[in-house]
């Protein structure tokens, strides 16, 4: 602007602000639309619903099914005793050998407790158990071995661990064969992985499922306020400008279909921990179900926040540009 | 202030709505753009306002050439430019206030500096006691005073107004002309694009008359009745 006059009547008034003044004005809308977002959500409460109810189920699926997975993580990993080796000591060990042997054991890491069967208590018990005991006064000398029955450690009793410590313990000298009972215990291991990479595969489309619906209610949004856009880009709006109601209004549908992932959740956890407290008691076992906790219920509504706003955000980019002033 | 220089504009239908259209309007002028309908006039005041950019030619706005103007750049342009059309294009759901300060606020204004401008904006077209009403409840030619109201409130160095007037009445049409007038007055460059020969004679300024996509007359003042093309 060259002429003076100009200048002075109606010169750039707006790059006058401070920097300061300019954030406080662009806070202050994203604010305004941060409400706005709410307020148009309560206008239409019955069509608000249904999209939320439809967010809140597709969420609350793949949620729920991981708190499963993970409650019967726990309970493999915590099953004490489960996974335990007996060392079959190779026979005519003195019974102080064998006590030696189950010292030098105790000493190794990662074992937790060692359970001695010397070979004539392995044989009274067999006496006992088998109805055998007259056939067994026929042999002269006893034929069964000691054996070692070790609990590992806490810190050792995951299956691979477990593995792990019985090969080192097999290559002691004494031990004449190893044996864990540990086969089932892996293999129920692997198939709750296999359980939960389904359901990260299914968390993965329901998710998917989130961002179109989000979408598709939002491209609905901006064909209704086709016109506002219009004027607003005719006014000098940016394309940022324009996209701000809409984002927001995708993260309050991502919100609210988030808390209500949330509260189906918790509700069916409720609903089970009944049923599972007597299955527990019935299996002298302390387990209780674990719900989200903190740290899930707060990933559970920025998950939710994010698929909204990434709906909305791919409806914007799709139809925004279409709409331009003619 | 506003330059075109060979302008030709063939919209993707093949109809070609301008061809080879030179004309200036001086900073502080106020200027008619006249014509019958289909003339050219609107595809004029698209261009200026980066609707449509030009087939062929040089566009030159307040020393800045529009081709060189991307896209992304566009908004800012715009908001140097106060647009007032035909049908006002208010948002019906909002009231007089919230439709006069959607330029402040798209412009990153001062919340608190919007009420004084908004009330300014709404004195200057004699409607600040409208301000809390919703469009519809006034008439046509007060919705046309909002905005216009609109228009000015970011002080554009630049007005153009598409057909303001036409739907409005003789009186009220000299009224709103009178207002963009007194805007001329206080520096705003204004360009009406109008085919109210009447109106143009009565206040006897300068106008451009196109013909079918031509430039017929770039220097006449008075009566468009008395130019035979």
């Amino acid at each position: 602007m060259t002429n003076a006059r100009e200048e002075g009547a109606h010169g750039a008034q707006v790059s006058r602000h401070t920097l300061g003044q300019r954030l406080s004005a662009y806070f202050l809308h994203h604010r305004q639309m941060l409400m706005a977002g709410f307020a148009r959500l309560r206008r239409h409460p019955l069509a608000t619903f249904m999209t939320v109810a439809v967010i809140g189920i597709a969420l609350a699926l793949p949620a729920g099914t991981l708190v499963l997975v993970k409650n019967a993580k726990n309970l493999s990993g915590n099953w004490k005793g489960a996974a335990r080796i007996s060392l079959f000591l190779k026979p005519g060990l003195s019974d102080a050998q064998v006590q030696q042997t189950a010292d030098s054991v105790r000493t190794h890491a990662g074992v937790g407790s060692v359970q001695v069967i010397t070979a004539s208590q392995s044989l009274a018990e067999f006496q006992q158990r088998s109805g055998f005991a007259d056939a067994l006064k026929l042999l002269g000398s006893n034929p069964l071995p000691a054996v070692l029955v070790i609990q590992p450690a806490a810190s050792y009793s995951s299956p691979s661990a477990t593995q792990q410590l019985g090969q080192a313990l097999g290559m002691l000298p004494q031990v004449d064969q190893v044996r864990m009972d540990i086969q089932w215990l892996e293999r129920l291991q692997a198939m709750l992985d296999i359980l939960r990479r389904a359901v990260q595969i299914i968390g993965l489309l329901l998710a998917l499922a989130v961002v179109f619906i989000v979408g598709n209610t939002i491209r609905l949004e901006i064909e209704n306020r086709r016109m506002e856009i219009e004027v607003n880009k005719l006014l000098g709006a940016t394309d940022r400008f324009i996209r701000r109601p809409f984002l927001y209004h995708g993260a309050w549908y991502g919100l609210a279909g988030g808390l209500l992932a949330w509260l189906l959740v918790i509700t069916a956890m409720s609903l089970l921990a009944g049923p599972v407290g007597t299955l527990a008691t019935l299996y002298d076992s302390q387990f209780a179900l674990s719900g989200l906790g903190w740290a899930g219920s707060l990933w559970l509504l920025i998950i939710g926040i994010a698929l909204g706003w990434l709906g909305s955000w791919l409806a914007v980019a799709r139809h925004l540009r279409d709409i331009e002033p003619t | 202030m506003i330059q075109f220089s060979e302008v030709s504009k063939r919209y993707q239908s093949g109809n070609e709505a301008l061809a080879r259209v030179s004309f200036s309007i001086e900073s502080g002028e106020m200027v008619f753009l006249t014509g019958p309908s289909g003339a050219g006039k609107s595809t004029v005041l698209k261009l200026l306002a980066l609707i449509e950019r030009p087939s062929r030619g040089q566009i030159i706005v307040n020393g800045q050439n529009l081709g060189s103007i991307r896209r992304r750049a566009i908004p800012y342009y715009r908001r140097k430019l106060g647009v007032v059309f035909q049908d006002h294009k208010l948002l019906h759901e909002r009231t007089v206030f919230d439709n006069v300060a959607i330029p402040l606020t798209i412009a990153g204004v001062m919340p608190r500096e919007i009420p004084r401008r908004v009330g300014a904006a709404l004195e200057l077209v004699g409607l600040l006691h409208k301000q809390n009403a919703l469009p519809v409840t006034l008439s046509t030619g007060e919705q046309q005073r909002v905005g216009i109201a609109r228009a000015v409130i970011s002080r554009p160095p630049i007005l153009i107004a598409d057909e303001p007037t036409g739907n409005l009445d003789p009186d009220l049409s000299f009224e709103v002309m009178q207002l963009f007038q007194r805007l001329n007055q206080v520096g705003i460059t204004v360009l009406v694009a109008s085919h109210d020969h009447n109106l143009i004679r009565r206040l006897g300024l300068r106008y451009l008359s196109l013909r079918d996509g031509r430039m017929v007359a770039p220097e006449l003042h008075g009566d468009p009745d008395d130019e035979r093309a």
